[in-house]
């Protein structure tokens, strides 16, 4: 099978006017030793029927979390995704379309662009923002590197440990072929102590990053270190999550230099960690500096407003080596499924999203310590999300457990926080009912031992 | 019929009350907030975003989406980005309960058929590359560079070298230098033969025991197979070096010659163009990684290792990589645009990609030989799937530029190929047909060129004509950036 439309006769008809006997002369200009003398060793071609049924075997094999319950976050979340943001995606003239090059026959993109660009810039409380990076975590290097250049400062970047584990290891990834040192600061209560942040600020600190709500869903003192940071002459780089934002303070109102952050929750499945949506708002100052694509509003000849690609001496196919980043390909789709979300929830859809998160992760909570085998691990307020200790510290065997009996019921810490290898990381979204959270606390508790409880009351 | 009115900007279209999404309520006890967070981290209002209902939102943007060329509605011949077909198929599959719906952190036992999928296109991506290892994290083509080159830096940390240099060629596309200096090298330019291909005496004169890489696109941005490859990789080799494949026209060569043969070390595919995926309007895309096995152990973490055979295998992520380089994104992947390249790849089976490459190729060349003699093609008078003209005569005879043409293509129907790129080209008209498109469109597009190159110069200078807009004035939004919209539509304050 194929999408080709060329016929043997068209095949022949068009040989024929470039003056060529054969397909295969068409591949003349490859050396004959570099050709390949067999086929490919892949699978046959499959119709889209035997297609359709191998992927549906396929899928079967995976526990879709629309059968589980879910209580997986970490950065990606089983948000409710309204049908109105699917229809938009999927309307070809916006999903087979490219980069708006050519503004006159993109003004859809490039409109919708400068739409998003705004509603992030309301969502975060920031002046600009870009078109979209890979993710959040990317989002969250790339922000690191416009800091050092911002600031012209290469000695030292300082980060949070209860930043996103793996968004810290593509700093690390990234730096490892830069000069620059990337400090991690313990937070060993579940959020960043202002005082050692305050010590670990030096004269060539470029930037400050934490996250807000933190990996561990715990609400970070951002003010205070906002202002440490400022005073340190450092940029504070803020990763959020911006369902909380319905709730939370927003980052450019308590002193953000830049705010990145995943955009998945705002209407993109989670489809096994992408492609997904990297948020990127700053200051204006900073505009110049910035990675990605830019929309901007101009006039046209006849004085009609419309939308251009701006800026566009930052990018890589005008500035090359010297770019502010080598991103082409960006997450646009997702941006655009952003705007539909957000423009569909409002004001009050996301007030009510967060407000619902927030009070059954809080019911889920008290349920889940209620079990006995379950305890609190961080003092710290949350939002949706929370660390509990297994008493019994046998995460993998709960886990285990909970699946079979139709719960994802979290992630497990220990791959990146040794001293927390007995602890899960449990999120709600609005999507939980109470029956659901229940269900798991009601699971939890029957397989807890007695002992296990009582020495629980007691404690 | 244009619609103007609900193609107003959101927020010039929102009214305080309306709303589009109504939440259930909430079905715990709850509490007061002030008991769960302090006041000093909590909003002290509600977010500044529109207000919209729900057939507002539809009919804006369903307005907007008209004001769009695009694959499904037009031929969309934007050289380097191979704009091919869409299959729907594709689209039903990678939504299927079961893929679309999985965590990334659930359990490998709950994703066995998912890793199955992705273990098998690590596989086929492997040997259509003819390399031995493949990474399936890197988000987009220029993710992949980067991470390849990450590879490259630690392999030489490794072999206790710092080499500090990359070559591209000057027909290279923009991301190969920007890649390069973002991994802490110095890009070094090798100049192209008025052939186009790698000027081999330039490439050994800045050939030394620094050179980490030699980036190469082949076929290369002109649509041309470099003969010299293997001689290149042998140069480099020699010193030393690795050769990196920038994988973007791998839809010309599909199953009739596999970088790995042609002595390549590591390579990028973009299967949002090989592979069909859907651009999205800007991405996503995808940028999984192939590379030699002796490279292979700084890839990425996680790769899908298979254990066992036959109904016993199975499939994890392995994690334990002490050697790699770390990760470059978060979680595992683009998997979106990977299982449409599975869908894709399995729809064609071995025949079917070759058939992919000779119909790209063919296409492109029998679009060449219409066009030559409208526009000369430097480099002709035969190509790959993508072929670069130019207007230099155009320009120096009657002022018509290569923008001027490309813009006037818009009246007709067509979108614009890629122009003023590559760089080594004067008025370049870059032009990928792709193998999705007919004999018939192919004589209408070359039709429609005659009938251009004689407009007189004032129409093709005011083109289009027939647009909603026309030729926007990039300099004023360069020079005073707006960049979001504005209660009081103050212009913003970034000086130029
Ligand atoms: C030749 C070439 N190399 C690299 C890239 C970068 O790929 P991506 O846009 O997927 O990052 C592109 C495409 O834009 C390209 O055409």
């Amino acid at each position: 099978m194929s999408y080709c439309y060329n016929t043997p006769e068209d095949q022949r008809q068009m040989l024929q006017a470039i003056g060529l006997d054969s397909l295969d002369a068409l591949f003349d200009s490859i050396p004959a030793p570099l050709r390949m003398q067999r086929a490919l060793d892949i699978p046959g071609a499959m119709g889209e029927l035997e297609l359709t049924a191998h992927l549906a075997q396929l899928a079967k094999r995976n526990a879709s979390p629309s059968e589980k319950i879910s209580f997986l976050g970490g950065g990606s979340y089983d948000h409710f995704v309204p049908a109105v943001v699917d229809y938009v995606s999927a309307r070809g003239e916006f999903y087979t379309s490219y980069t708006p090059y050519q503004p006159e026959v993109s003004q859809g993109n490039l409109q919708a662009m400068f739409e998003y660009q705004t509603l992030i810039c309301q969502l975060t409380g920031m002046e600009v923002a870009n078109q979209s990076l890979y993710d959040g975590g990317s989002a969250a290097v790339e922000a690191v590197l416009m800091a050092m250049s911002v600031q012209r400062r290469q000695g030292r970047v300082v980060t949070a440990g209860s930043v996103h584990p793996e968004y810290r290891q593509i700093i690390e990834t990234y730096f490892a072929n830069l000069k620059t040192q990337l400090v991690t600061l313990e937070t060993p209560q579940g959020t960043l102590p202002p005082a050692t942040l305050e010590a670990a600020l030096s004269d060539d600190t470029a930037c400050v990053l934490v996250q807000q709500p933190n990996f561990f869903g715990c609400l970070e003192e951002v003010e205070q270190l906002a202002e440490i940071t400022h005073r340190a002459g450092a940029l504070l780089v803020v990763v959020t999550d911006p369902i909380s934002l319905g709730i939370l303070k927003r980052p450019g109102d308590y002193g953000a230099d830049v705010v990145v952050g995943e955009g998945q929750c705002l209407g993109t499945p989670m489809q096994f960690g992408g492609p997904y949506l990297g948020i990127m708002a700053c200051r204006e100052k900073f505009v110049r500096r910035m990675p990605g694509r830019i929309a901007g509003q101009t006039v046209d000849r006849q004085g009609r407003r419309c939308w251009v690609l701006t800026l566009q001496t930052r990018e890589q196919h005008i500035r090359r080596e010297k770019a502010t980043s080598n991103i082409c390909t960006n997450q646009g789709l997702f941006a655009l499924r952003a705007s539909v979300y957000l423009a569909a929830m409002g004001p009050t859809g996301m007030r009510e999203a967060a407000r619902l998160c927030l009070q059954k992760a809080r019911y889920a909570q008290a349920q889940l310590f209620a079990s006995g085998r379950l305890e609190p691990v961080f003092a710290a307020p949350t939002f949706k999300e929370f660390v509990v200790r297994d008493r019994l510290a046998d995460v993998d065997g709960l886990l285990a457990d909970a699946l079979q009996a139709g719960f994802l019921a979290g992630v497990p810490l220990g791959r990146w926080y040794p001293q927390l290898s007995d602890c899960l990381l449990v999120s709600v979204t609005e999507k939980r009912t109470q029956a659901q959270i229940d269900a798991l606390a009601q699971f939890v508790a029957k397989t807890t031992p007695i002992k296990t409880v009582e020495h629980a009351k007691h404690a | 019929m244009r619609n103007t009115r609900d193609t107003q900007l959101l927020f010039e279209l929102s009214k305080a009350g309306r709303r589009a999404v109504e939440l259930p309520a909430c079905d715990v006890p709850q509490e007061p907030i002030a008991d769960l967070i302090p006041a000093r981290l909590l909003a002290t209002c509600d977010l500044p975003l529109p207000e919209l209902t729900e057939p507002q939102l539809v009919r804006h943007y369903a307005n907007l989406s008209t004001l769009n060329m695009s694959v499904d509605t037009h031929f969309y011949p934007l050289g380097s980005c191979t704009m091919k077909y869409n299959p729907k198929r594709n689209e039903r599959l990678a939504a299927l309960p079961g893929i679309v719906d999985l965590h990334p952190y659930q359990p490998d036992e709950s994703l066995q058929g998912l890793l199955a999928l992705l273990y098998g296109l690590q596989e086929m991506l492997s040997e259509i590359a003819g390399l031995d290892a493949v990474s399936l994290q890197p988000a987009a083509g220029a993710h992949g560079e980067l991470t390849a080159l990450m590879v490259a830096a630690a392999y030489f940390r490794e072999q206790g070298e710092r080499r500090t240099k990359i070559l591209t060629p000057d027909s290279a596309h923009g991301t190969n230098p920007a890649s390069a200096s973002m991994c802490g090298f110095d890009a070094v330019t090798v100049n192209s033969t008025s052939a186009g291909f790698v000027d081999l005496e330039d490439l050994k004169q800045k050939l030394d025991d620094q050179v980490a890489v030699f980036m190469i696109t082949n076929p290369n941005t002109l649509g041309l197979f470099d003969p010299y490859v293997r001689q290149i990789a042998d140069l480099v080799h020699e010193r030393g070096g690795l050769i990196y494949l920038d994988g973007a026209n791998m839809n010309a060569i599909l199953g009739v010659t596999r970088p790995g043969d042609f002595g390549t070390d590591m390579m990028h595919y973009n299967p949002h163009k090989t592979f069909s995926g859907p651009h999205g309007g800007g991405g996503p895309g995808a940028g999984p990684i192939a590379v030699t096995a002796q490279l292979e152990p700084y890839l990425p973490s996680p790769t899908i290792v298979k254990k066992g055979n036959g109904a016993d295998a199975c499939y994890q992520l392995d994690y334990d990589r002490p050697r790699s380089i770390g990760r470059v994104r978060s979680f595992f992947g683009n998997t979106g645009v990977l299982v449409r390249a599975y869908c894709y790849i399995m729809t064609h089976g071995p025949d079917g990609l070759r058939r992919v490459a000779e119909n790209a190729v063919l296409n492109a060349n029998y679009l060449l030989s219409r066009l030559q003699p409208l526009l000369p093609v430097p480099h002709g008078p035969r190509c790959a799937h993508e072929f670069v003209a130019t207007a230099l005569t155009l320009k120096q005879q009657r002022g018509v530029t290569a923008m001027d043409v490309v813009k006037r293509l818009l009246d007709f129907g067509y979108h614009a190929p890629t122009v003023y790129f590559p760089l080594t080209v004067k008025e370049a008209i870059m032009v990928e047909p792709t193998e999705t498109e007919s004999k018939e469109t192919l004589d209408a597009f070359a039709e429609t060129l005659r009938q251009i190159v004689d407009e007189p110069p004032e129409t093709l200078h005011a083109a289009p004509l027939m647009t909603p807009v026309s030729r926007p004035d990039e300099v004023a939004a360069a020079r005073k950036p707006v960049l979001r919209w504005r209660e009081a539509e103050q212009p913003s304050q970034v000086e130029g």
